[in-house]
């Protein structure tokens, strides 16, 4: 794993924690394998409240794999997870249920309930909570609606939404009962770069809004330096480097300058 | 050769008693979730519509084409003896201890089951389980509990209406079509048919709601690879339902025989 600065060589064993704050989330050892494929193997990331990390790896790296870890979707085969002090590993579906009101997860499609309307999407958490007047859940509705840059779209269902207003009403649904943390899965991946641009800015938003903590996964570069206080880059199973995006541009790693460049390994030995 | 073929029963035996854990786990999960946890009285009201009310037209058909031609061939065989009129009591003994519940059993399978299946196995592959999941809404007490529950009320329902059609239906074929004498039709039946076989019936009903239930819940979150996943999931939990009702339906004949014994005594 590559810690930088003060060298970009991937040699380094430390342990991957920044500044004295504690962690919204640790990850520790993190392992899992699927279909006698080894995805994560022993991935150490801590996130501190209040930033915004980047995961950045190739596609089939393991990042989306890593997510649903962190949220407890998946079991991994060895490691720990902390979330805000509390190991979630073991813990059964119920308990989860407690660490998930604190973290939310936008999912790459989406994944909004497509016999609902986008209202009763975003309202759903709530309802779920045991909120019942109409009056409170619409007024709460809108003002996400207003966040999202979305009004009047109440009553659409999903399957009439672009993929991007897909993605802001999931988003929507995620934070409208104020999670301390919000995990991103390629929130920007099939959008045009405009669409991609308001994505960006709507996590900047909440971040000074709401002071939520963010995780996001991407293979964007311009979304990673975007909205990044930290990136880390998964490869092959590790956090191979994290650091800041300054830190991250100026490395000169064979690997890491491929994945910016956008050179696969034929392009780089060409070069 | 003969390792090989120990392996292949071994394994599927194997997948066997692991597929019936899995059902028996997703059971107890159910029921403790029924009496631990709050009921979503909307979803379960849409399940009773969708299983109860919906399946309507189905079961009037089945109960009274079954009644109906059931009482017909029973004419033809009883009549050359010269028992026309005890018709009556045979169409509806069969009917409320075998055929109603049997029957009906597998038409809410092939009508409910594929849609609880199809439904399940769609939110899986898109996601919107995990979605639940990650809201902090466990998925059986929001999908599982309100159609198990509306299962269990529905079908036992669903088969008295259709052992009532199909006693109407016989008894229509019989003396109107079939020349019977209907006071007699009617004392041979009453007669004949005690609470118990009705109680047997609706036991069967009872008990082949919740297999349908949970082995086509179970096929719709267990669904995996896109469309095809979950046009196999939908089609395995009616063919596994299905099954299921035939196989069981003999075990409980023979058990539920023992405390409801046919016939008059």
């Amino acid at each position: 794993m590559i810690e930088a600065p003060p060298s970009a060589e991937p040699s380094a064993k430390r342990h991957p924690s920044i500044g004295n704050s504690s962690p919204m989330i640790a990850v520790r050892s993190l392992a899992k394998k699927i279909d006698q494929q080894e995805i994560l193997r022993g991935v150490d990331l801590e996130v501190n409240t209040g930033e915004t990390l980047v995961i950045i790896g190739r596609s089939g790296g393991g990042k989306s794999v890593l997510l649903k870890h962190i949220v407890g979707l998946m079991e991994p085969d060895a490691g720990e997870i902390w979330i805000q002090g509390q190991n979630i590993i073991g813990m059964n579906e119920r308990e989860l249920g407690e660490i998930r009101k604190k973290v939310g997860i936008l999912f790459q499609s989406g994944a909004l309930f497509d016999s609902m309307t986008v209202e009763d999407n975003i309202a759903f958490p709530l309802r779920e909570a045991g909120e019942r007047d109409p009056k409170i859940l619409h007024e709460k509705v809108a003002e996400m609606l207003e966040v999202m840059e979305m009004e009047g779209q109440e009553d659409k269902m999903p399957e009439s939404l672009s993929g991007g207003m897909k993605k802001r009403v999931g988003l929507a649904r995620s934070i409208i009962r104020r999670p301390s943390c919000v995990l991103y899965d390629e929130p920007t991946s099939g959008l045009d770069p405009v669409v991609a641009d308001s994505i960006n800015r709507l996590i900047h938003r909440l971040q000074k809004r709401f002071g939520m903590t963010s995780v996001v996964v991407t293979h964007d570069m311009k979304s990673a330096f975007d909205v990044a206080d930290r990136i880390a880059y998964l490869h092959q199973g590790h956090i191979y480097f994290h650091g800041t995006p300054r830190q991250l541009q100026k490395s000169t790693d064979p690997l890491i300058q491929d994945f910016l460049l956008g050179r696969s390994e034929q392009g780089a030995a060409a070069c | 050769m003969i390792t090989r073929f120990f392996n292949v029963l071994g394994g599927g035996l194997l997948s066997f008693f692991q597929y019936l854990g899995e059902l028996v786990l997703l059971a107890g999960d159910t029921f403790r979730s029924i009496f631990t946890h709050k009921l979503r009285w909307k979803l379960f009201l849409n399940q009773i519509v969708e299983i109860g009310l919906l399946s309507q037209v189905l079961v009037i058909i089945t109960g009274g084409f079954t009644g109906a031609v059931f009482s017909a061939q029973a004419f033809f065989q009883f009549n050359k003896l010269g028992m026309g009129s005890a018709v009556g009591a045979v169409v509806s003994v069969s009917l409320c201890r075998e055929l109603a519940p049997v029957l009906t059993a597998l038409m809410v399978a092939g009508r409910v089951g594929a849609a609880m299946s199809a439904e399940i196995g769609t939110m899986k592959v898109t996601e919107q389980i995990d979605a639940l999941r990650a809201l902090a809404v466990h998925p059986i007490d929001y999908l599982v509990v309100p159609r198990a529950l509306a299962m269990m009320i529905s079908m036992p329902l669903l088969v008295a209406e259709c052992i009532a059609f199909g006693i109407l239906a016989g008894y229509v074929v019989a003396v109107y079509l079939l020349d019977v004498n209907g006071p007699y039709y009617v004392e041979n039946m009453v007669h004949w048919t005690r609470p118990r076989d009705i109680i047997m019936g609706l036991t069967k009903a009872f008990c082949f709601a919740l297999l349908i239930v949970f082995i086509s819940c179970h096929k719709g979150l267990t669904a995996r690879e896109g469309a095809v996943g979950v046009g196999r999931a939908t089609t395995e939990a009616v063919v596994n339902s299905s099954l299921a009702v035939l196989i069981v339906n003999f075990f409980l004949t023979m058990g539920l025989n023992i405390i409801f014994p046919a016939g008059h005594w």
